[in-house]
């Protein structure tokens, strides 16, 4: 690689090479930082064209867009609540399937899985990343959809259905599209990205903790639950709030599977909305200004969400990694 | 041994049994989804589907213009976000380092590249087309721009770190000037590791829907100009697997499974050149 600059260095001291050896290095050293300022006054621009979008809503309804629960364009109310719910409710199912199910896989490849296995695995679940939310989407609605309809919710519902305040959750007809199936193809979504971090958090115990644990006569179990994982707490708790920025802003998969209803519903089983979904069903058929605009203030909420989410995800994990000392922590 | 000891030994056997069915049932959702895509989509790939544009329901059609808008906008999306993303990164790699402005500049990038890609949508709508009063598709190419210059960034500064401040030595000691350095040794060493990056871009950006529904929209017809809103992959199967007719669902699937194919490509091929990148080095 090192003998490719000889033939670059020998016009040295001809006129135009005097040029490049006095001004290249300002010069490329500014359209570096030119770029990288691109990248700020992207994030300033989408920060602005929300908030300025956004406005006219919130000057319209007040600070109250925030607890309304109506959604009407006809009478020109609006409010969040509701899709901001089924955002949270949506999100806080994913997690629940996410997290036990990545940090089984976590355990899975760095303690279980023998040593062939560990990469053609590792690169499934990461191709699972990889499919785009479209295809989840159109998969839960014609494949998981009447599965759902015709098994798993009649089933939910002369199970859990019965129990009283719980069963709540469960009542209504199961028509299989609504908030539960969006929660579970989201959690199924999340799944790969919390997988990989976790992995990389586990990875990240030094082998003197565990070697040492195997010492005391622990077994598998009580080294991954007393030892890796107390030690890489904060890790883990950053790769769940990554997973959960990622649901939170998760579009087309919810789009498909959720019902998009305007509906605040105690059922699990009843369709709902997001904020993402309502974007991307209403926004290009908003009419009036203070109807688009209402949308945009919805993608304010969102984006301040998740960004709150990742910062905190960030912080632990950069927390982790100080911690961590040698282990790369990637976020 | 003791009731405690064997006790032990069973929880430990039990989670290890947990965690073989957990990683069992992520690996066989994958196979049917995959199982499915190929169930479904197989039969709607058909010359016709390349040479013919979206149909009227009930009519005899294809995705051709879907297929070239998409094309059209993601490559013009990457030659827009490679050189970006580059210099950027080449900025927080070999000249921000641990300074103040690159700490701010890479966690702006990280909260770029993790900002719901619906937020893009909205943002590039009301920079792009509300400023040319119309749908188009140089708006959803910005709209694929922006989602894929953090990917970019990312990796060019992941890349440019792994290469030994040794090489970069050598080069000054031989008299090369800093960017001569950067530029003839550092990015010929990252190289291979640059272009996975720009790989995973591509294949991030063609199955992206949400930025491209209120930017390119749709367009029913083929077309190539730019100005115009323009058909594309993602919203057509969007629009046809939502809609009651059988045919429509029939060209989703097939949709489905051409975008599922290339993005898997593309990312197994990303793998494959980083892999044996690291071989090397």
């Amino acid at each position: 690689m090192v003998e490719s600059v000889a033939p670059a260095l020998q016009g040295v001291g001809t006129r135009k090479s005097r040029f490049a050896m006095r001004w290249g290095d300002p010069i490329f050293w500014g359209a570096t930082l030119f770029f990288t300022l691109v990248l700020f006054a992207l994030l300033c621009g989408v920060i602005a064209v929300l908030l300025v979008g956004g406005w006219p809503a919130l000057a319209h309804s007040g600070i109250a867009f925030l607890w309304t629960a109506h959604w009407n364009p006809v009478t020109d109310t609006y409010g969040a609540v509701v899709p901001l719910i089924g955002t949270i409710e949506t999100s806080v199912i994913a997690m629940l399937i996410g997290v036990p199910f990545s940090f089984g896989m976590a355990i899975f490849l760095t303690e279980l899985c023998p040593h062939r296995l560990r990469q053609p695995i590792a690169i499934a679940i990461e191709l699972l990343a990889a499919i785009p939310s479209i295809i989840y989407g159109m998969w839960g609605l014609f494949i998981v959809v009447p599965l759902f309809q015709h098994h798993v919710e009649p089933a939910l519902k002369t199970t859990l259905g019965n129990i009283p305040l719980l069963g709540n959750l469960f009542s209504g007809p199961p028509i299989g599209i609504g908030v539960l199936l969006a929660g579970l193809i989201l959690g199924l979504m999340v799944l790969p990205f919390i997988t990989s971090v976790m992995r990389e958090v586990f990875a990240s115990v030094p082998p003197v903790l565990r070697e040492s644990a195997y010492g005391l006569g622990a077994t598998r179990w009580e080294v991954v639950w007393r030892v890796v994982l107390p030690y890489c707490r904060n890790g883990v708790a950053g790769a769940v709030m990554l997973g959960l920025g990622r649901a939170l802003g998760e579009t087309m998969a919810v789009t498909f599977v959720i019902g998009n209803a305007h509906r605040l519903s105690l059922s699990l089983l009843a369709p709902g909305t997001t904020i993402s979904a309502t974007l991307a069903n209403e926004f290009t058929e908003a009419v009036g200004d203070i109807y688009t605009s209402a949308l945009v203030a919805l993608g304010l909420v969102l984006f301040v969400l998740t960004f709150l989410v990742l910062a905190l995800g960030k912080k632990l994990l950069l927390g982790a990694r100080a911690e961590g000392a040698e282990g790369e922590v990637l976020a | 041994m003791n009731r405690r000891v064997r006790q032990r030994q069973r929880w430990d056997f039990l989670m290890a049994v947990v965690s073989y069915a957990m990683t069992g049932i992520v690996l066989f959702i994958l196979g049917a989804i995959l199982w499915a895509l190929l169930w479904n989509g197989i039969s709607a790939i058909e010359p016709a589907m390349f040479t013919e544009s979206t149909p009227a329901p009930g009519n005899e059609g294809g995705l051709a213009n879907a297929i070239v808008g998409s094309l059209m906008m993601t490559v013009i999306a990457i030659l827009i976000a490679t050189p970006i993303g580059i210099m950027a990164g080449t900025y927080l790699a070999e000249y921000g380092k641990e300074g103040r402005v690159a700490s701010i500049v890479r966690f702006i990038n990280d909260v770029l590249l993790s900002a719901p890609s619906i937020i893009v949508g909205l943002f590039i709508y009301g920079v792009v087309v509300t400023t040319m009063g119309h749908f188009s598709g140089w708006a959803g190419a910005a709209a694929l721009a922006v989602i894929a210059l953090p990917i970019v960034v990312r990796t060019t500064e992941d890349m440019l770190t792994l290469i030994p401040d040794s090489l970069r030595e050598a080069g000054a000691a031989i008299g090369a000037p800093r960017w001569m350095v950067i530029t003839q040794i550092s990015y010929r060493a990252a190289f291979s590791g640059m272009l996975t990056g720009v790989l995973l871009a591509i294949a991030r950006i063609s199955g992206e829907t949400a930025p491209l529904l209120f930017t390119a929209l749709n367009n029913q017809f083929w077309s190539t100009n730019l100005n115009d809103p323009m058909a594309n992959l993602p919203v057509v199967i969007f629009q046809f697997a939502m809609s009651p007719y059988e045919d429509w669902q029939r060209l989703a699937w097939g949709g489905a499974l051409l975008i599922t194919t290339a993005v898997l490509l593309l990312n197994i091929f990303a793998r494959v050149i980083s892999t044996r990148n690291k071989g090397r080095a």
